[in-house]
């Protein structure tokens, strides 16, 4: 009864052509949108700012980089990480460099150097498909993470090797550096994320992302038809690096102040790919709820036999929690291997009958 | 589809309740300190006797003294696994419960608390570890890093390779190799080695083993290429047993390879058997568990039942690590109770505490530690307080110390800390504080 589009109708192609053709669609985001500018600012404790929804953010960032290669134009890459660590340093070098350069500027340079060295990395790509690309990206990611800890150029030459977020400040609010109100910092990453999400959306909707689909789908097809492999997946990677770098610019800069090579090891680059995996190939909406999924369910499983009045050591916590968490992983890739946004897909099917399904 | 419908109600479940569910525990009119500690991991091994250690002396306060000033003692404690953004997660969740000072327990984390530290009025008690620079008291009055740093430390180890060679200047021409996780916590000590390379004239060769630090055949090969006369190795967790079972199997000299502090735990020589015999490590407290503390813990924390770990591995060299950084927190927080006259003294005036700590002999006396560990007089200049080392070796049983105390080189520390922390601090954008107007 509620999300009924009868009586929609569509007088202009632009209305047909739209992001959300439904409106109920529309108001739903508008207030969403709403709601995430307004209430965790003003109602959400610096725990929760801290350390679920800037981290939310600044990973749904990656997963969205990662969706556009892996899930629109089906390059498997393990380098995530790497072209992270990319955005963060290069960020970090130029800000100390040109201290009066707006941060918001210093991360799209971040973003574009990342998207260079994405580039570079990308072109075995024309050659090599599926698990070898896999492997060519996964050098990328060690050789990346060894030459910054190996050169100390990049960390200004820090006897600890550890780049640390200078204070910077956007029409005069401290939005980096120790003395940033988390609400500012999560403002920030809200607005790069939206506006990077909207980018993102309408680049898969168009040209580009029809000819990543048509690559991923069957790319001698998609040569025959005219569409060039070598441009079309060196643009996928080098957008791709752009969102990773300017994640990982976020991830030191609004999230954890400081950080050392560790930050961006393998590990992170599997965590982007499960958010994009369970999240869903070829959604945006999935590299956000992947980038919730990944980012909550470790909290709730530490935080459970709290709540329910249990006490267990830490140790043996930890050591179930990842247990769950791998099992959870398996079972969701059995039971909806689609991901999470195609449970929501689902889910708006039903709620369009609702209630009187036929 | 049954199935469906069960996953997606208990996935909408786990989503939304999960942060919510913070336990509420810690809370109330005790002293609350959170403790992070890592338990699981590749660090598990160098991370579970120091969390013992810690609870265990708590426990015993609780036990024999009621707490600290008649306040009993509440902690909880977050598993890390040392990783950074676990760490920043669970300080983010414990300092809301009225914590009174943080002991990060990795260099990663304490890099991510020290900016912190001042906006949440939290001290950052980094015992031994941590950024050497912040043991300039006017730059960082938040952090503390007594009783000695790395790089007093370094040059400690440095003196003893003087002295086993029969004086300082005859380590010119000496090759030395540092073998070091190669992390901010393992480079921490490569400036203060460099220079001291310069000044005694010896070789210096710096080798860097990556996290975790399960795989050193190639660093190995490196040091039966170049044959060092001394190495000294900055490992933490799974690094250090590789590396000391890497040692026996190429045959070095045991009783030329030292450890730092976080690098000669009983769980790092047992694996190398006999190789391991000889193997040197430095430190800043007795092992073993011949001290009335060990005695008051085994009575009335092992004997009630409420022991955290195996009766058995009291006395591990970490072990006693914990205890000596929980006694020195407990007794930070007394001064700060004795100095403010409240029984719950706030974030500041545990701070204050800090700063004004003095353990005397006497004092470790009566705690039951007379020859445990060394006096410690902490002052708003000097955080860290340059103590004195002392060198274990392993008899393959059990460590004994083979040295005297072992003074750091203050005269080539101290200058190099004061403008670490000029560049550190203006990093961060603070200012130097005046001591002469601290009371």
């Amino acid at each position: 009864v509620i999300y009924r589009e009868a009586g929609q109708f569509k007088t202009s192609y632009a209305a047909d052509a739209a992001i959300f053709p439904i409106a109920q669609d529309r108001w739903f985001l508008a207030l969403g949108a709403l709601a995430a500018v307004l209430v965790p600012p003003l109602a959400a404790s610096e725990y929760w700012l801290q350390a679920i929804l800037i981290p939310f953010l600044v990973y749904a960032l990656a997963a969205l980089g990662l969706n556009i290669l892996t899930g629109y134009a089906g390059l498997l890459s393990l380098g995530t990480g790497g072209f992270m660590a990319v955005g963060a340093y290069a960020a970090f070098k130029l800000t100390t460099a040109f201290p009066q350069l707006n941060i918001l500027i210093v991360f799209a340079l971040a973003g574009t150097v990342a998207a260079g060295v994405g580039l570079a990395f990308g072109i075995p790509s024309l050659r090599i498909k599926g698990f070898y690309l896999a492997v060519a990206t996964l050098a990328a990611q060690f050789f990346l993470i060894w030459l910054f800890n190996k050169v100390p150029w990049f960390t200004n030459y820090a006897s600890s090797g550890t780049i640390t977020a200078p204070s910077r400040s956007v029409l005069g609010t401290m939005v980096t550096g120790p003395a940033a109100a988390p609400a500012a910092r999560y403002l920030v990453a809200l607005g790069v994320v939206a506006l990077l999400a909207l980018v993102a959306k309408n680049l898969v909707r168009g040209r580009v992302g029809r000819a990543w689909m048509a690559i991923r789908d069957r790319d001698i097809a998609a040569e025959i038809i005219g569409i060039r492999p070598l441009r079309t997946k060196l643009l996928a990677f080098g957008i791709s690096s752009f969102y990773c770098g300017v994640a990982g610019a976020e991830l030191v800069f609004l999230y954890l102040g400081s950080a050392e090579t560790l930050a961006f090891d393998i590990n992170l680059s599997f965590l982007v790919l499960f958010m994009v995996i369970l999240g869903g190939l070829g959604s945006i909406l999935g590299s956000f709820l992947g980038a919730a999924f990944i980012v909550l369910v470790p909290i709730f499983l530490t935080n459970a036999p709290h709540l329910v009045g249990l006490s267990l050591p830490v140790g043996l916590l930890k050591q179930i929690e990842l247990m769950i968490f791998g099992a959870l992983i398996i079972v969701f890739l059995i039971v909806e291997p689609h991901g999470l946004a195609r449970l929501w897909h689902l889910a708006k099917e039903k709620l369009r009958l609702w209630p009187f399904p036929y | 589809m049954t199935a469906q419908k069960l996953f997606i109600a208990a996935l909408t479940l786990a989503l939304g309740a999960g942060p919510l569910a913070l336990g509420a525990s810690g809370q109330g009119r005790d002293i609350f300190i959170p403790l992070l500690v890592y338990r699981t991991g590749p660090y598990a091994p160098s991370g579970i006797p120091i969390a013992n250690g810690f609870v265990d002396y708590f426990t015993l306060l609780n036990e024999r003294d009621g707490g600290i000033g008649g306040v009993k003692v509440a902690w909880e404690e977050c598993e890390t696994q040392y990783d950074t953004k676990q760490g920043v997660e669970c300080y983010e969740r414990l300092k809301g419960k009225g914590a009174l000072v943080v002991n990060p327990y990795s260099t990663g984390i304490t890099y991510q608390l020290i900016p912190k530290a001042p906006v949440d009025r939290i001290p950052v008690f980094s015992m031994g570890y941590g950024m050497s620079a912040s043991s300039d008291g006017r730059w960082f009055p938040w952090v503390f890093n007594f009783p000695t740093n790395y790089w007093s430390q370094a040059s400690a180890v440095v003196r003893y390779m003087g002295q086993q060679e029969g004086g300082l200047d005859r380590l010119k021409g000496k090759k030395i190799a540092h073998i070091f996780h190669n992390s901010p916590y393992g480079k921490e000590a490569n400036p203060t080695l460099e220079a001291l390379a310069k000044q005694y004239a010896f070789e210096l060769t710096l080798l860097a083993v990556d996290h975790p630090g399960q795989e050193q055949k190639a660093t190995w090969l490196q040091v039966r290429r170049l044959n060092p006369d001394w190495i000294f190795m900055s490992g933490w967790g799974v690094m250090n047993q590789v590396a000391v079972r890497e040692a026996a199997a190429i045959g070095y000299k045991m009783d030329r390879f030292i450890g730092n502090w976080w690098s000669a735990n009983d769980a790092d020589v047992i694996p190398a058997g006999d190789g391991a015999r000889g193997y040197k490590g430095a430190t800043f407290h007795a092992p073993g568990t011949a001290f009335k503390v060990h005695q008051d813990i085994a009575a009335l924390v092992y004997d009630k039942g409420k022991g955290a770990g195996k009766k058995e591995a009291m006395g591990e060299a970490l072990y006693n690590r914990g205890i000596v950084n929980a006694m020195f927190t407990a007794e930070a927080i007394r001064t700060a109770m004795a100095r403010s006259g409240s029984k719950a003294p706030t974030g500041e005036q545990v701070r204050a505490g800090f700063e004004n700590l003095s353990i005397t002999d006497k004092r470790l006396e009566e705690l039951g530690m007379k020859g445990f560990t060394h006096a410690v007089k902490v002052t708003c200049e000097d955080h860290e307080g340059s103590g004195p080392i002392l060198i274990q070796q392993w008899d393959g049983k059990k460590w004994q110390v083979v040295s005297e105390w072992i003074a750091p080189m203050r005269d080539v520390v101290r200058p190099r800390i004061e403008a670490a922390a000029v560049e550190e601090g203006k990093k961060l954008g603070y200012t130097m504080r005046d001591c002469a107007k601290e009371k």
